[in-house]
């Protein structure tokens, strides 16, 4: 199983871990870092536990998957819900984990010394995510990306998407023609 | 009361398919006290339960089983087993439906002698006159409570049709407003008025939209004339020595085969699965299928020429508020052969909602020329283009010589390739759009692909003589008395016009036909 937790408050009373545990577990990324099993946002208070996957390869597929469709307001955490589902199907598909470990595993060769997420630039990363791009790999982590990040509830009022309208009369009384500046 | 037939009653009249063809006759028959039962594949929703969510919404109500495609459209590399985005459920495509109803003009019915021969293109004059038409049109526009017909006043404009408006303005175009729809714009039918609610495409939960499922099937069952039968896949349609059909196979709920005897079997599945029945119906009297000894079953496969324009600008739209086709510019739709290309095209309002969009936008496409563009989300207008497309006999339906799906049954592959003048009409409209929304201070416009086919017409035309298609001017097969073909695949060319509104008149003038036929015992 794969959960993605909201985190409890770390020692020094901020979210996540301490500055202390920060330091000495270091991590794959300045941004992500790998517990046990886990891939946890010290900064923003979630981790997500995998069950298949290497954590180290969850993490490195959630900087893929922003690098695929970064969207710079959209917080890490969508994208790793938007990404879990490959951690599920490995689990329950061989051919799957094998299809992802060796993707990142190939993704990280071609990235030099310090693996893809040691390339510090998003056009340095998109070069080498170019150089696979039509690999069967790069499709499966594209192609469920697009339901799997843009279907979440959650991130529509990012994009000023309001959903659901049946509930509240539709928009007939909240502004289905209410532009101005024509 | 909704009748109930049995099995072997081979008096009643079998329709397959409760879309805007299968429905509307179903209706129309049942009114006439003629016995109906309407076999539907999938399962029946009313529309409370429809989901104002675009992927769970897909999931309820759109055709998912196994179809393969084949040709240079774009829609073969992004979706290869989704050609079509139509609907399995009863109502079929009319719960999906966005409304707009149109009238062909009256070249459209007569391509050929307007047109002349043109290479590649397998052009035909329709058996029907746009006078001939008419009537029916009247009839139907009447049933499915067009705006700007029959006084019914037109709907308000949202921000996506005023965006267009102003530029429609911008660029001398003369005809623009809110549309033909067959949406409430007043409370009638015992339907309410449209809230704006902006999920036409999910199916209206208000029941403001005409669907066959809530406006024609229940009054046609209260008749005590029509039965509907969901998930009930027909499969094979039989026939005797005579050459006449006399039933129905079908899969029923638990995938049991049986038979529905008939008197007359009525072919309205949509445009591929109405071909890929026929085909699949072949036998040793009829080889290449059912009423195919023109060979034209499942050729001349057309989707209109279309695609979007979505531009973004420095202020806000909010496009997905409100009808999804909220209007209309019909000056391009005349033929006008200095535009470089024959026929013509319509431009309409469309909005997707943020998910669709991710899809639909650039398929395949990724990296920041993408994102960015979904980053302005509530700051995009869009328009969809609708034009008259070629027919050709090699974009046609075909069964898979190896797929079947769970019954079974070959799958339809969907052969498709674009006609020179299909291009040249879309890049003259990518141009015009563009343009259009470039005048009212676009930042960034974006000419969309087409997505998979919602109009899906033409591979079972309608011809004057039987060699050039499939079906005479009633919809009757050529070769068999008491066949009939009832949707959009009848159509002899595809017109600029979105097509349910001559479904509809093509269905109710059928059912005068057929009618009148049996009372007086030809059939
Ligand atoms: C998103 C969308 C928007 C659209 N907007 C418009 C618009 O604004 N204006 C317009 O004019 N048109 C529009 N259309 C097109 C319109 O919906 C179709 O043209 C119309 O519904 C086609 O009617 P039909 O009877 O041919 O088929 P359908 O309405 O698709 O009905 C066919 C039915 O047959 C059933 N069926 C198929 N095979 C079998 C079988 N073997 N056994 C039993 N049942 C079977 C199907 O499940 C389906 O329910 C839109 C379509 C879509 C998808
Ligand atoms: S916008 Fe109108 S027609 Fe469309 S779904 Fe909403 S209420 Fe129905």
């Amino acid at each position: 199983m794969v959960t993605i937790y909201e985190r409890k408050l770390g020692s020094e009373g901020k979210p996540g871990l301490s500055r202390r545990e920060l330091l000495k577990r270091g991590g794959a990324s300045a941004l992500l870092v790998i517990s046990g099993s886990a891939v946890i946002s010290p900064e923003h208070a979630w981790g997500l536990e995998t069950s298949t996957l290497k954590p180290e390869t969850m993490a490195t597929l959630i900087q893929m998957a922003r690098d695929i469709y970064p969207h710079d307001q959209v917080p890490d955490k969508y994208y790793a819900i938007a990404v879990k589902a490959h951690d599920e199907q490995a689990g329950k598909d061989p051919a799957h984990k094998d299809l992802v470990e060796k993707g990142i595993a190939d993704l990280d060769s071609k990235s030099g010394k310090d693996g893809y997420t040691g390339l510090g630039w998003e056009e340095q990363r998109v070069a080498v995510l170019k150089q696979i791009e039509s690999t069967p790999f790069f499709q499966a982590v594209r192609g469920g990306l697009v339901v799997g990040l843009y279907n979440q509830k959650e991130v529509w009022p990012i994009f000023g998407y309001e959903g659901e309208s049946y509930s509240k009369g539709g928009y007939i009384a909240r502004g289905f023609d209410d532009i101005e500046w024509l | 009361m909704a009748a109930s037939f049995d099995l072997k009653n081979d008096g009643v009249v079998v329709i397959i398919g409760s879309g805007a063809g299968g429905g509307t006759l179903g209706n129309e028959l049942a009114q006439k006290g003629v016995d109906v039962v309407i076999l539907e594949a999938g399962a029946r929703h009313e529309y409370e339960d429809f989901i104002n969510d675009e992927w769970d919404s897909f999931a309820q109500l759109a055709w998912t089983d196994k179809r393969t495609t084949s040709g240079d459209w774009r829609v073969a590399k992004d979706f290869p087993n989704l050609p079509a985005w139509i609907v399995k459920s009863v109502g079929g495509s009319t719960t999906h439906w966005a409304g707009a109803s149109l009238r062909f003009q009256e070249h459209e019915f007569k391509t050929l002698s307007t047109y002349g021969k043109l290479e590649g293109a397998n052009l035909l004059d329709w058996p029907i006159t746009l006078a001939e038409m008419e009537p029916y049109y009247a009839k139907a526009e009447a049933k499915m409570g067009v705006t700007g017909t029959n006084d019914w006043p037109r709907l308000p404009g949202n921000n996506n049709f005023k965006v267009l408006k102003a530029g429609a303005d911008k660029l001398g175009y003369k005809e623009c407003h809110t549309g033909n729809m067959a949406i409430n714009s007043v409370d009638r039918d015992d339907r309410m008025s449209c809230q704006q609610t902006g999920f036409c495409f999910q199916g209206c939960k208000w029941g403001a939209k005409w669907s066959t499922l809530y406006a024609e099937i229940p009054k046609g069952e209260a008749t005590g004339h029509l039965e509907v039968r969901p998930n009930a896949m027909a499969i094979k349609i039989n026939h005797d020595a005579s050459g006449k059909v006399t039933g129905v196979v079908y899969a029923d709920k638990d995938g049991k085969l049986q038979e529905q005897k008939a008197r007359i079997v009525a072919v309205a599945g949509n445009s591929i699965e109405s071909p890929r029945l026929l085909l699949n119906s072949a036998s040793s009297q009829f080889p290449d299928g059912l009423a195919n000894s023109s060979g034209q079953v499942g050729k001349n496969y057309m989707r209109h020429t279309t695609g979007s324009v979505y531009a973004i600008f420095d202020k806000p739209v909010h496009m997905y508020r409100g009808t999804t086709m909220a209007g209309i510019i019909r000056d391009e739709a005349r033929h006008d052969p200095s535009r470089g290309f024959v026929g013509g095209y319509e431009f309409e309002t469309l909005a997707l909602g943020l998910p669709f969009m991710a899809a639909f936008l650039d398929p395949g496409g990724w990296g920041r020329s993408f994102t960015t563009a979904l980053d302005h989300y509530d700051h995009m207008a869009g328009l969809w283009i609708v034009g008259e497309d070629m027919p050709r006999a090699e974009n046609r339906i075909t069964l898979h010589p190896d797929t079947k799906d769970d019954h079974g049954m070959p799958v339809a592959d969907v052969h498709f390739d674009d006609h020179a003048n299909d291009t040249a009409m879309r890049n003259h409209a990518y141009k015009q759009g563009s343009a259009l929304y470039a005048a009212v201070g676009a930042t960034r416009t974006f000419p969309t692909p087409p997505y998979p086919s919602t109009h899906n017409l033409g591979t079972n035309r309608m011809s004057a003589k039987a060699v050039d298609g499939v079906v005479n001017k009633h919809g009757q097969a050529h070769e068999i008395k008491n066949l009939f073909v009832s949707d959009g695949s009848q159509f002899t060319t595809g017109g600029a016009e979105n097509p349910t509104l001559t479904i509809v008149s093509l269905a109710i003038r059928q059912a005068e036909y057929i009618a009148g036929q049996m009372s007086a015992k030809s059939i």
